[in-house]
């Protein structure tokens, strides 16, 4: 024993020490309330601006555009909640999305669905990428939004996002994405990319949880969803979690520099144990190989279970996660790869795999090392691994 | 996913994993499309469960709970087996978690199985004696 690989990265990230030392001034010496006029509020004020600096920064667009929130969830709440609401006082009603967003995408879709929007759920193809030209086919004169993600946290595919803003452009159509798990990782620039709204999150790169933010284009109504205090200029009440969102800025300011080493290393460690792991009998690879984040493995194995395969790379030291209906508590697999046309058999075998920058090659090593056998131990103990094998059963 | 000692020593080291070729009665429960099967195999002589393996394709409870049933039935009369509830798999595993009983259930239903299936294989009519074996009641799944 001894050894022990974190490779559930699109899960959350470990706080870098860079961004630790960053954050504990906050927490020790400049406490104070930033809305607060004497001192220790007021030295607590001018990094928070300088953060908004550094993340609009990286993502190419102007400090008042980018706004701090609790993560992830609340971004893509907050964007499409309140852009919806807004259009519909122009009669816009409509919302076009796809079936394998994260579930703070859906579901705030769904709500949205309940109080009498209309969505429309794009397909997403066997390669994990949606169409354009499907995109644009579903807009209609009462589309109030696109919302569509960056990059997907399951099989990692990169959307073609460029494309998908030039549409929406064309068409007047405000468009938000979900760039959770693209931020820090791929090269991003909202105004290039006719991007509207964006949502991050920044335990995904090395910052606490707890913290996000989300980009608004200025100019883009999009009404308030937490009421209170008047922090971020009276568009997010809650007092500033300093701290956090100074971590989050030096966490997001590190990744964007590294961002081209990082993807060299990165696209190098996962297309070697993709070839490792594809040597595996009735093995896949989910999703598109090229059109991937450079630290995302998603494969799966036919005939063993996901949560089997995850407790027995646990008991050799590795962290990993599986779209398997038994690790999601539910009794479905993940729609994501239900959404990709894997049967739910084949689903329920998924490994995710996913590296960040303090991943190393003998961690690629180890995996090759000892997932065939832990797939061929359940394999030799799976009746439907028989079946499958004898030709009984076929997919 | 909180398992205990027991449920990851006998998910770690499963008891009687294997197939019997000469079985006496094979019983075959679950499905692929929840992620559970469970097939059991027993060898009976007299009234006595002489031997018993499984092979399982599930998560981590379903292989714990497959062993450990195997364990509890070995050597013990039929009717003794026809007693074992998914109460006491998961009690002599020292629990499951809520949403992973129902592999528990499937264990009970594997033996039932097994059992019904030897009655068949003699030519007597295992319902009376086994009872109904519903498929994969606590999964609602829709084939």
């Amino acid at each position: 024993m001894g050894r022990f690989i974190y490779a559930d990265n699109a899960a959350t990230t470990p706080v870098s020490k860079a961004v630790l030392e960053a954050m504990e001034p906050f927490y020790t010496q400049y406490y104070g309330n930033p809305s607060s006029l004497y001192s220790v509020g007021r030295e607590a004020k001018k990094p928070l601006e300088l953060a908004r600096e550094k993340v609009a920064q990286c993502l190419g667009a102007k400090p008042n555009e980018i706004f701090f929130t609790s993560g992830g969830s609340e971004s893509d709440n907050w964007a499409i909640k309140g852009v919806a609401h807004e259009q519909a006082k122009k009669g816009k009603k409509h919302i076009i999305t796809s079936k394998f967003e994260h579930h703070a995408v859906l579901h705030s879709c769904e709500t949205l669905e309940k109080e009498g929007f209309e969505v429309t759920y794009l397909d997403v193809h066997h390669d994990g990428l949606i169409r354009p030209e499907e995109l644009e086919a579903a807009i209609r004169e009462d589309t109030a939004l696109v919302t569509i993600m960056y990059a997907n946290n399951e099989i990692g595919t990169i959307q073609p996002i460029p494309e998908i803003g030039a549409i929406c452009k064309k068409h007047g159509v405000l468009f938000h994405t979900d760039a959770v798990q693209a931020v820090g990782h791929v090269p991003i620039n909202v105004k290039e990319q006719n991007i509207d709204l964006l949502s991050l999150s920044g335990h995904k790169f090395h910052a606490p949880k707890g913290v996000g933010a989300i980009y608004i284009r200025n100019g883009v109504r999009c009404p308030n969803l937490i009421d209170g205090g008047a922090q971020e200029r009276g568009r997010r009440a809650g007092t500033e979690n300093v701290a956090g969102i100074v971590g989050l800025s030096v966490a997001l300011e590190e990744a964007c520099k590294n961002i081209d080493a990082n993807t060299e290393r990165l696209t190098k460690m996962r297309d070697r144990l993709i070839d490792g792991l594809l040597k595996i009998e009735r093995s896949r690879l989910n999703g598109d190989r090229v059109k991937r984040l450079p630290g995302n493995i998603n494969m799966c194995f036919e005939g063993i279970e996901g949560e089997s395969l995850l407790l027995s790379l646990d008991l050799q030291g590795v962290c990993a996660s599986s779209g398997s209906a038994c690790t999601s508590g539910s009794l479905d697999p993940s729609h994501v790869l239900l959404a990709i046309g894997l049967p739910h058999e084949i689903a329920h075998g998924s490994l995710r795999i996913t590296f960040s920058d303090q991943n190393t090659e003998e961690d690629v090593d180890y995996i090759l090392e000892i997932l065939p056998k832990i797939v061929d131990r359940l394999r030799s103990m799976s009746p439907l691994w028989e079946e499958i094998i004898t030709g009984q059963k076929k997919y | 996913m909180a398992y205990s000692e027991k449920v990851m020593d006998h998910f770690a080291n499963p008891r009687n994993v294997g197939e019997i070729p000469d079985a006496d009665g094979v019983g075959e429960v679950g499905n692929p499309k929840c992620g559970d099967i469970m097939r059991m195999y027993i060898k009976v002589d007299g009234d006595v469960i002489t031997d018993v393996k499984f092979k399982t394709f599930g998560c981590g409870a379903a292989i714990a709970t497959s062993s450990m049933a195997t364990e509890l039935i070995k050597g013990k009369k039929i009717e003794d087996a026809l007693k074992l509830t998914n109460k006491a798999v998961m009690e002599a595993l020292d629990g499951l978690p809520p949403v992973k009983v129902h592999c528990s259930v499937l264990a009970e239903q594997a033996i039932k199985s097994a059992v019904a299936d030897y009655y068949k294989k003699k030519g007597i009519d295992p319902a009376p004696i086994v009872g109904d074996i519903p498929e994969c009641e606590s999964c609602a799944c829709e084939l």
